[in-house]
């Protein structure tokens, strides 16, 4: 493929993808309201447009529209690029998802995915790892006793459950042998005994999926693990001090890092676009893309009907859950996973 | 000049950027971050090496995971700005040009000795397959020694950081 052509495709795939993902964000906020509404006995949004559908259009103008507060007392370079960061750091980690094979146009193999490079999950675990520091600076240049304790337990929370989700993922790394997603999904095509897919999840990968799950909830700091933000104790945390489009800043950051763990745990436990394809040549080229964006949306489903079902963890709960069990029962996984491998 | 060159020489600067501002800073929050770009800048050079594993690691562990420490410190301990003190106008006159003539000695000595002009980019072991094949084949000893050296450091800190009723086992 000559450079330009490169270019050129590079940026479309870019736009294309930068666009589904705000999208999606804005759609999964109304999805939660929606869904939460009606565990809750509520109707959820209803009034603008056919079932409250251009609800996040609204939210969007409305954010633009408010008054951009800046409190007197914060400190001021990190206040404003701190939302930059959570939001961009979010973004970043979408650039090495697959979605699906390669399609071909105008004579040209092009990969459904902005850039497949070989340490592909390291990088999101990097770029998430330093996903943190909006979070954390945030609540501290907010200058505010509730947005400091909301950082200080966002980053604690963040570097304890990144190490069991790191060995959560050494598991599914020693079954495939690469760190390339496109590698690890090709790994996992076929069949058991003809019906039961070769999935990781069925491939002794359960455990690890399971410790996956949770500390990806953690993560990303969704309920039961939203204690950065816990409403009843400190206002808003990291965010009290933050208005109009800073404020929706962390939000876009919160739903695209919850969509971006949704889209790993499809590639890695749930073989990503691999499903059964039929009909006509069109319909065999896009069903793989069908098949990831429903798995990716019953994880996001799954993400707001626990949101709708379960409590809040006190924080030595959270603390004891994640370095007493997640991270022991992550390195058994992994020994067991490597003895079976090595057997 | 080759674009690598032309990133090589973005990256170092960076680099030396981030560094002295990471001394100039008044306030510890505004050194930590410069420290965290000189991590990052420098996983960009090792990227440029072709030892991509290496640079993974770098951002996540040195830009993602001990540098959140270090903020997580900071802003545990709520530290405010240094103050400023008078007087080393010795430190300043003697300080700065012996720092600068001994990195050019450093410098000198580590290009004179090692006699290599440039790398090729792919020359070096860089994928994970490679360093896998160093670290759990080549050097296996040196690899397990390090290890359990980390660990006794680690119970060291447990035992250092602990209250001292639990060290001694009695309660007074």
């Amino acid at each position: 493929m000559p450079i330009g052509i490169f270019i050129l495709v590079s940026v479309i795939k870019s736009a294309l993808i930068l666009f589904v993902l705000l999208t999606a964000v804005a759609y999964t906020v109304w999805l939660e309201r929606k869904v939460v509404g009606r565990m809750q006995n509520r109707w959820g949004p209803t009034r603008v447009g056919p079932f409250g559908l251009l609800q996040p259009a609204a939210d969007g103008l409305k954010f633009l529209f408010k008054e951009d507060l800046t409190p007197p007392h914060v400190y001021k370079p990190l206040f404003l690029a701190a939302p930059l960061m959570a939001v961009i750091f979010a973004l970043t980690s979408i650039s090495v998802i697959p979605f699906g094979n390669s399609i071909r146009l105008f004579g040209y193999d092009i990969p459904l995915q902005i850039t497949d490079v070989n340490i592909g999950l390291l990088l999101i675990l990097g770029v998430t790892s330093m996903g943190v520091y909006g979070v954390a600076l945030a609540g501290w240049s907010s200058n505010n006793k509730y947005s400091l304790l909301g950082g200080l337990r966002a980053s604690a929370q963040m570097v304890s459950y990144e190490i069991a989700l790191g060995l959560s993922l050494v598991g599914v790394l020693i079954q495939s042998g690469s760190f390339s997603l496109r590698a690890i999904v090709d790994a996992q095509g076929g069949r058991f005994l003809g019906f039961i897919p070769r999935w990781n999840i069925f491939h002794g990968q359960f455990i690890g999926f399971f410790i996956y799950l949770m500390a990806a909830y953690a993560e990303t700091n969704r309920i039961p693990f939203d204690l950065p933000e816990a409403e009843t104790e400190l206002v808003a945390g990291y965010h009290t001090e933050y208005s109009s489009m800073k404020f929706a800043m962390f939000f876009m950051a919160e739903y695209a890092n919850m969509i971006t763990v949704a889209c790993l745990a499809t590639l890695l436990f749930f073989g990503g676009w691999h499903g059964p394809l039929f009909g006509p040549p069109l319909m065999q080229a896009l069903l793989p893309v069908f098949w990831f964006a429903a798995k990716v949306f019953c994880f996001l489903f799954l993400y707001i009907w626990v949101r709708g079902t379960l409590p809040r963890f006190r924080y030595d709960q959270l603390m004891d859950f994640g370095w007493k069990f997640l991270l022991p029962l992550a390195i058994a996984n992994l020994v067991a996973t490597a003895i079976a491998v090595a057997w | 000049m080759s674009f690598h060159l032309i990133l090589f020489l973005a990256f170092g600067a960076v680099c030396v950027g981030g560094a002295v501002n990471l001394l100039a800073q008044r306030h510890p929050i505004n050194s930590a971050l410069s420290l965290i770009a000189v991590m990052a800048a420098l996983a960009g050079e090792y990227l440029l090496l072709g030892a991509e594993f290496v640079a993974a690691v770098q951002v996540i562990v040195y830009a993602g995971a001990i540098m959140v420490l270090f903020v997580f410190v900071i802003m545990l301990l709520n530290a405010g700005e240094e103050e400023e003190t008078k007087g080393s106008r010795i430190a300043i006159l003697i300080g700065v040009p012996g720092m600068l003539i001994a990195s050019v000695l450093m410098a000198w000595v580590v290009l004179r000795r090692s006699g290599t002009e440039s790398v090729e980019i792919g020359a070096l072991p860089g994928p994970p397959t490679d360093i896998a094949q160093l670290l759990f084949h080549n050097f296996l000893l040196p690899f397990e020694v390090t290890s359990v050296l980390i660990l006794i450091a680690i119970m060291g800190a447990v035992v250092l950081a602990s209250k001292p009723e639990s060290r001694s086992g009695k309660v007074d």
